[in-house]
């Protein structure tokens, strides 16, 4: 634990015989004595520190994996390397694991002997009085006085076991300490890191999330197929899904309109109606005011909108009609989305584009200039084939396989359509049409449970008031003693950064009812400096 | 409103820089005073114990008042430095009351409180740093660190006006939380107190090269003994790193509100845990023998740094959930 053990520990070579066997005791030993010193734990730390940084500069995949794939695009090379790595994923690679689990190896290695050290010194009497107070840093003395000697260690012994010392009376001399809980907040602070472990493992283990689509006026039922995304824990079973349907009735957003980050969002307020066994309850969910359902949260996490159409196939029947959700590409929301027809006869139809909640087209191309739907724009190209039979393989519904499609082309350009509400576009070729309804809005909602999340919290609080107790609260010690006409009182301090030790002693010597001599210069002392731990020894920290 | 608040915060950019020539002038009027002898003093063990075994001896200067012969041009040398180091802090103060003003006067003309951006984060914990050094100024006569604070001050505040500077907006929604204003509160505290301790420990890397020489000239020599200023460095770390902690709590629960989850390892998440590190490294080195003075004042720069870097370079360099509207 402190550096003096690591030389004690390699110095105890085995001695003759038995030497294979005990080698290897001897090597496990000494690697655990490594492991657990603090110059270890202190490399162990700046190691994490330093591991933590490539996870904060490269783009992360659990984060943001379409980050990674633009980075994979334009540097194919530097990416593999970055993979065998795990430079994508750091805070789920093996090595960055390797760190921390390190670290809490040697935090329990050194935490679990000092619990038992400190067990020990709490029920201890503080120590004997040291030979030479005038060598500690602190001291006075005064003259006895021709009191009678017992009666000064009275005086002391009273006074500071009204303020709370912990006392041991000698013969000739009073013994006092205080600040026994510094330790015990220091353990309990690094238990307490150890727990936050346990509670991050636990909600990892048992915890879930997902996130789900949902479009004004349609609903969500928490069950696994509604799911557009779940990360689960190995010990998560879907059966303990919470059963809930939640409807979206409303989404409202507001934007900035002023100069001023203009288009920022200011507000958002969705209006949902949740069901479960217990009924049915009509709430708000807004950002930072998560719903509570059961044990299962739900978190409002974005939203975009979904354009309202309706197609007409070339037999001129109606073969979709409703919103299809379009996803946002830059803050103004310039939203791509397909739309996929395969019941429309004779050929299945699709349509690959952007929703333009305030459109423009310039040079730039199509794009939106302001969030809010102030100027709803479709913009469109179409194609067709020949029907397939659904093949039951889940399909991504944000991107369009143009395999076995051809493009709707007007004199042999493609068509590109651009559509405000209302207007219908009819398609050259085979035939059929679109009608540009109008739009609704969307929005994501994160469903998750946690549950670790008290374990991990109250360790949390624990560690912060362990921290704060092993920080503030210093250990001292105070001394008096009589020895032929002269008092001394005297005291040390075992942390530094403390102020007050002159007061206390001198507070000790007045309260023993000596007079301090006046002189500030202690005797003349021809001896050598006594090296800075000559001290009286502290409490048995060392295992 | 908001154009007032602008022209308090530009003001006191400026008097700032005033205040830190005044303690410059202090600095260099005090090398018109003789070199110092080092006393390395019996009663003063208390301070050698906190000096590594077989380091230099911990030395400490005479009092202004001892030893040296004062002829009449030293007493009128040394009335002219402690009067640079008295408008120092009377300009210090000043521009104190101008910063808070600009603050003030900010978060009126939003009608909210003033941390929804860059340029009101570094404005506000500059406010505290500048706000703790008067305290222990008045506290506990710590006019050594004022050199340093004002030179951060100007610079910070410099920067704020010129690079960061953006108009008066309203919060975003993910901002309308109370742990959020807890979170930034904390944090703001933890700035004060790391910036002076770093401060500090910059100083005393200073001081104890010059103690280790043995020449202790003009500014140096007014410093207190490296020892004590390591101390000071370590009270204000210790101090700072619990509040440092409960920040970083108090975030992460702001997340799981706003987001449903407590850590994403979000660069800015990381970098705090990263700061944090740093610093539980730092006291760990303390508290190892062998590793107090220079190397820990060391860890306790490259702790500032990080601190700085997570404060501004991550949100002008790296994009990710906390990087707000407007910078
Ligand atoms: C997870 C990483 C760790 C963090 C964040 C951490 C943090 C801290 C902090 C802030 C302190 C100061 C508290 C005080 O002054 O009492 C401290 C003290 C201490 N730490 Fe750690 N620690 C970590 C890991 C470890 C490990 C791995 C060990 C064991 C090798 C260890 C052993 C100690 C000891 C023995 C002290 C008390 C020193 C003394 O009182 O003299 N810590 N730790």
């Amino acid at each position: 634990m402190r550096d003096r053990d690591e030389g004690r520990t390699a110095s105890t070579a085995a001695p003759g015989g038995g030497r294979k066997r005990l080698g290897v005791l001897e090597a496990l030993r000494i690697a655990w004595a490594q492991l657990t010193s603090m110059r270890t734990a202190l490399l162990l730390l700046f190691l994490l520190a330093l591991a933590a940084i490539p996870g904060s500069l490269v783009p992360q995949r659990p984060t943001a994996p379409l980050k990674v794939r633009d980075f994979a695009a334009q540097n194919p090379e530097l990416a593999v390397w970055y993979d065998r790595l795990g430079l994508f994923d750091v805070y789920g690679s093996p090595w960055f694991a390797a760190v921390y689990l390190l670290l809490f190896v040697s935090l329990i290695g050194c935490i679990v002997p000092r619990i038992a050290v400190y067990a020990k010194a709490v029920r201890a009497r503080p120590p004997a009085t040291p030979r030479r107070l005038d060598r500690l840093p602190e001291w006075v003395r005064g003259p006895l006085a021709g009191r009678r000697p017992s009666e000064v260690l009275d005086a002391a012994e009273e006074h500071l076991r009204r303020r709370r010392w912990r006392v041991r009376r000698d013969d000739d001399s009073v013994s006092a300490e205080r600040g026994y809980v510094r330790e015990a907040g220091n353990l309990v602070f690094h238990l307490s890191l150890v727990v936050v472990l346990v509670g991050l493992a636990w909600t990892s283990l048992f915890g879930f999330r997902g996130t789900a689509v949902v479009v004004v006026g349609s609903g969500f039922t928490n069950t696994l197929t509604q799911y557009d995304e779940l990360t689960a824990g190995g010990a998560f079973d879907p059966a303990d899904l919470e059963p809930f349907t939640l409807s979206l009735d409303d989404f409202a957003v507001e934007f900035e309109t002023g100069s001023v980050q203009r288009g920022a969002a200011r507000s958002f307020d969705a209006t949902v109606t949740v069901r479960t066994s217990a009924g049915e309850t009509q709430q708000h969910l807004t950002v930072n005011e998560p719903l509570e359902i059961g044990g299962t949260e739900v978190h409002l996490l974005g939203h975009g909108y979904a354009p309202i159409v309706t197609v007409r196939d070339a037999n001129g029947d109606v073969a979709y009609s409703g919103p299809v959700v379009f996803l946002p590409q830059d803050g103004n929301f310039t939203s791509s989305g397909v739309i996929k027809v395969p019941d429309a006869r004779p050929y299945r139809m699709a349509f690959e584009g952007l929703f333009l909640p305030t459109g423009t087209v310039d040079t730039a191309g199509p794009r939106s200039l302001f969030p809010d739907a102030l100027v709803p724009e479709l913009v469109l190209n179409a194609w067709y084939g020949e029907p397939v039979a659904a093949s039951g393989a889940p399909e991504n519904v944000y991107t369009l396989d143009t395999t076995g499609l051809t493009q709707y082309t007007v004199d042999g350009a493609p068509v590109a359509m651009r559509l405000s509400p209302g207007d219908t576009y009819d398609l050259p070729g085979p035939g059929g049409s679109i009608t540009f309804e109008g739009y609704k809005r969307w929005a994501k909602i994160q469903v998750s449970r946690t549950p670790g999340t008290w374990v991990t919290l109250g360790a949390v609080a624990l560690a912060v008031t362990g921290l704060s107790v092993s920080l503030f609260v210093r250990p001292r010690r105070l001394w008096l003693r009589v020895a032929g006409g002269t008092v001394v009182a005297a005291g040390l301090d075992k942390a530094d950064g403390r102020t007050g030790l002159d007061e206390d002693v001198a507070e000790l010597l007045a309260a023993a009812g000596v007079d301090a001599d006046d002189g500030p210069d202690p005797p003349p002392d021809d001896g050598p400096d006594p090296p800075p731990d000559d001290g009286p020894d502290p409490p048995p920290r060392e295992t | 409103m908001s154009e007032y608040s602008q022209l308090a915060m530009v003001a006191s950019a400026v008097v700032y820089l005033l205040a830190f020539m005044a303690y410059a002038a202090e600095w260099a009027a005090a090398r018109a005073l003789p070199s110092q002898r080092v006393v390395a003093d019996r009663r003063r063990s208390r301070v050698r114990a906190a000096v590594p075994a077989g380091a230099a001896p911990a030395a400490d200067v005479d009092g202004p008042d001892t030893g040296t012969p004062a002829s009449e041009d030293l007493t009128a040398a040394r009335i002219r430095v402690d009067m640079f180091g008295r408008i120092g802090i009377g300009l210090t103060m000043v521009a104190f009351v101008s910063h808070l003003a600009g603050v003030v006067l900010r978060g009126l003309a939003a009608q909210r409180l003033p941390w929804g951006n860059m340029y009101e984060f570094v404005t506000s914990a500059m406010l505290a740093v500048v706000g703790a050094y008067l305290v222990l100024v008045l506290w506990r006569g710590i006019r050594w660190l004022g050199l340093v604070v004002t030179l951060l001050a100007a610079i910070a505040q410099g920067f704020a006006v010129t690079v960061l500077f953006v108009e008066v907006a309203p919060l975003v929604p993910a901002l309308h939380s109370v742990w959020f204003v807890i979170h930034i509160v904390a944090a703001v505290i933890a700035a004060g107190a790391f910036n002076l301790g770093g401060l500090a420990s910059i100083l005393y890397l200073v001081r104890d090269r010059a103690e280790r020489k043995g020449e202790l000239r003009g500014y140096l020599a007014k410093l207190p003994s490296a020892a004590a200023i390591d101390t000071f460095a370590y009270r204000m770390h210790a101090f700072a790193v619990p509040v440092w902690t409960f920040t970083i709590a108090a975030g992460s629960i702001w997340a799981q509100y706003a987001w449903g989850r407590f850590w994403g390892w979000d660069p800015k998440e990381t970098w705090s845990l990263i700061t944090w590190v740093v610093y539980a490294g730092y006291l760990h080195a303390r508290l190892t023998a062998g590793w107090k003075g220079a190397r820990a004042a060391w860890i306790a720069i490259v702790g500032l740094a990080t601190f700085w870097f997570n404060f501004v370079g991550i949100n002008l360099l790296v994009s990710g959930l906390h990087s707000y509207a407007g910078v």
